[in-house]
């Protein structure tokens, strides 16, 4: 986020950056279904969100010039590999009920970050017109 | 990497169970197809698929890739079986035709596999068009 603008929306923002990425991961997973030796893969939320509290408490390198890069706080998203619960003989470990599971999951997800940030908005223009539209 | 991405991704696996159900379409058509060699006999066909990496994230294992791709189609090995029949006119001079080597309960199995992934790709996308029209309406 911009540093002149205070932190309007807390850790949601980052919370829907992670599960816009989850989604996105999941996708992956799912158009994969079929694909010999393809291992299916998640984002790990705890060590997604340890990276955020960190960065939101100040821990993050600050950037005073333009083309400098903003600490580590992508990299740490690490993706792991799900454990496979019917592995198949062409090493296959996508299970599309479960990735199904976690799409649907995520969504709803998302959608909750997104709410959020919508009643923080519609806080902020409440703030704005003193509660008068 | 926006949301978009996964347009592309879906999209990929859509494309890829299409050509998957087209070769069932031609495997369980050339079922009974016969011909008079061992090499002009109809093969099941198969297509072959794999990951497509990212190409930005070259080498990051945190990059979630960028779908699915069809690398070709391939031909089964399994063995052509041969009937006698001299009544046929494309029976050779022993009187063998040699039919194809499909076997029509794979394919059906394939196609039932091939429709729900594909059901399972328009579901990915649906989802993913619902999340970005509520984020375009944030705010409001």
């Amino acid at each position: 986020m911009n540093p002149s603008t205070p932190n309007l929306f807390g850790i949601h923002t980052q919370a829907l950056d992670l599960w816009q990425r989850r989604t996105e991961v999941l996708a992956n997973n799912l158009a994969n279904a079929d694909t010999p030796g393809y291992l299916a893969r998640d984002v790990d939320f705890r060590k997604v969100l340890a990276t955020a509290s960190d960065a939101a408490n100040g821990v993050a390198l600050e950037t005073d010039a333009p083309g400098q890069i903003a600490g580590a706080g992508r990299s740490a998203e690490a993706l792991a590999y799900r454990v496979p619960t019917q592995p198949s003989m062409d090493g296959n470990t996508v299970d599309a009920q479960v990735e199904q599971a976690a799409f649907a999951a995520n969504g709803v997800h998302y959608q909750a970050s997104l709410s959020f940030i919508t009643a923080q908005i519609r806080m902020l223009r409440m703030a704005i017109n003193g509660g008068q539209g | 990497m926006s949301m978009f991405s996964i347009f592309s991704v879906a999209g990929s696996g859509m494309a890829a169970q299409s050509t998957r159900l087209n070769t069932v379409a031609s495997n369980l058509a050339n079922a009974d197809s016969v011909a008079s060699s061992p090499e002009a006999a109809y093969r099941s066909r198969e297509p072959l698929f794999a990951t497509v990496r990212n190409q930005q994230g070259a080498g990051d294992p945190n990059a979630p890739g960028d779908g699915v791709q069809v690398l070709g189609v391939t031909e089964s090995q399994a063995a052509i079986p041969r009937r006698y029949e001299p009544g046929n006119p494309l029976a050779d001079a022993d009187g063998y035709v040699y039919a194809s080597n499909v076997n029509p309960v794979d394919e059906l199995v394939n196609m039932i596999s091939a429709s729900r992934s594909y059901q399972n790709n328009v579901e990915v996308m649906n989802s993913a068009r619902q999340l970005l029209q509520k984020t375009l309406d944030l705010g409001k």
